[in-house]
């Protein structure tokens, strides 16, 4: 099980590679740059609060089995 | 693209279930030249515990974890490379991981794709035996993708996989068993993990620009591992600007299964061969609500403080609620088999002042 999880995610990754990959260049961009100044308001940041993201992500991983797929977290524990 | 240059000093409080643990977290990034930027971290928690887990079993205890970073992003053309080495110390848990990205802004800037790998060394060790030192190594595969959709909309899809292995345990908890001959009626034996654990999980997050100023963001997460957790994870967010203000506010719902091994209270000693009463690995359902608000005191308009551009503090408060399904509350003393439930109430408080420049 665990072996065949490892595998899956190995292959996915690659597939996401390649797929990224092949299609440069053909694609034309359907937002052009001078569409984008909503996108550019601080309110759209996805992260604009480094700091703060990683702390509340380090708490969700010290009271809660799950973890990850919310992007990078530090180590340690402190968590009893 | 480089992360603008900032700093960020920052309070963080979490006080809940009788453990209050507290400290502060400076960050800061600069550019150097026009493709490299250098990042620094240093983050302390201050942690007091009394909580449910050490009341019935251990005593309480003070301690602190300090943890460091620093890491390396270089910009070249579209693609960003980025190093980072981590390292945090306990009086008896250290960890240290380095990791790597490769970022690649494609399709006119549509599409990032990042490739991520980080690679944790972990030394475990208990405080009341100095022989104790267990490892526990750890690998993070990790595939995010950013996609600008619409004029108003963004997207994230996050993809990410850990293996561990190693020492899982935590070495202080015990699971109870089944005891007649106990007053009680049950008594105590160490956990016994399994020493690998691997999960996967996927994240999807959208950000919509509403038709006036403000903007509005869903996220679920999907995780699934190899002790047989499987979660769900959905939020809600909504962020509204006012003069110089910002404030947002959050739902955030988790809902997990319990893993294999666990059990709040075993038939016997030694039932099964991997034993667990952690309850972080039990069945539960977990509710945040989010309330934050930003003010700008500094803005990007020519009147800056020397150097710096932009400033901005930042309060915000976490209220999380904690439903364990298969997670007595032995405090209360009552009979075998009429505990009640434990839940968990905990208040997430953060203040920070972040610097542009």
């Amino acid at each position: 099980m665990e072996k065949r999880v490892t595998r899956t995610g190995r292959i996915l990754l690659t597939v996401l590679v390649l797929a990224g990959l092949s299609g440069c260049g053909s694609i034309e961009p359907w937002v052009k740059p001078y569409e984008r100044d909503k996108l550019a308001d601080p309110i759209m940041a996805l992260d604009g609060d480094p700091v703060s993201t990683a702390y509340i992500q380090h708490v969700y991983e010290a009271r809660e089995g799950a973890r990850g797929g919310e992007g990078a977290a530090g180590g340690g524990c402190g968590c009893n | 693209m480089l992360p603008d240059d900032r700093a960020d000093v920052l309070y963080h409080r979490y006080d809940g279930g009788d453990v209050t643990i507290d400290g502060p977290s400076i960050l800061v990034r600069k550019k150097a030249g026009k493709s490299l930027s250098f990042v620094g971290n240093y983050y302390v928690d201050m942690i007091s515990s009394a909580s449910i887990d050490v009341i019935t079993t251990a005593s309480p205890y003070t301690e602190e974890r300090t943890q460091w970073s620093m890491g390396m992003d270089y910009l070249r053309g579209n693609t960003t490379m980025s190093v980072n080495y981590t390292s945090s110390e306990e009086s008896d848990f250290d960890a240290e991981t380095v990791s790597f990205s490769v970022s690649q802004d494609m399709f006119g800037d549509l599409t990032t794709l990042t490739l991520s790998y980080a690679l944790g060394d972990d030394l475990v060790r208990k405080s009341d035996d100095p022989t104790f030192e267990e490892p526990l190594d750890r690998q993070i595969y990790g595939v995010g993708l950013t996609q600008i959709l619409t004029k108003n909309l963004i997207s994230t899809l996050n993809f990410e996989t850990i293996t561990e292995e190693g020492y899982l345990n935590n070495p202080y908890r015990s699971v109870r068993y089944f005891d007649p001959n106990s007053e009680l009626g049950y008594s105590y034996e160490g956990e016994l993990y399994p020493n690998t654990r691997t999960s996967t999980a996927v994240g999807v997050r959208l950000r919509y620009f509403l038709p006036y100023r403000a903007a509005i963001e869903g996220e679920y997460r999907f995780f699934t591992d190899t002790w047989d957790i499987d979660g769900n994870t959905f939020a809600l967010s909504y962020i509204h600007p006012w003069k110089e203000w910002t404030f947002t506010g959050k739902f955030r719902y988790h809902d997990q299964t319990g893993a294999h091994f666990y059990r709040d209270l075993f038939a016997r000693s030694e039932e099964t061969n991997f034993r667990g009463r952690d309850k972080e690995l039990s069945e539960l359902t977990s509710y945040t609500l989010m309330m934050q608000a930003a003010y700008e005191f500094l803005r990007d308009d020519g009147n800056d403080w020397g150097f710096i551009k932009r400033g901005k503090v930042t309060a915000s408060l976490n209220l999380l609620h904690v439903d364990y399904h298969d997670f007595s509350d032995l405090s209360a003393g009552q009979p075998l088999g009429e505990e009640p439930l434990y839940d968990l109430d905990a208040n997430i408080f953060q203040i920070y002042f972040s610097f542009f420049y």
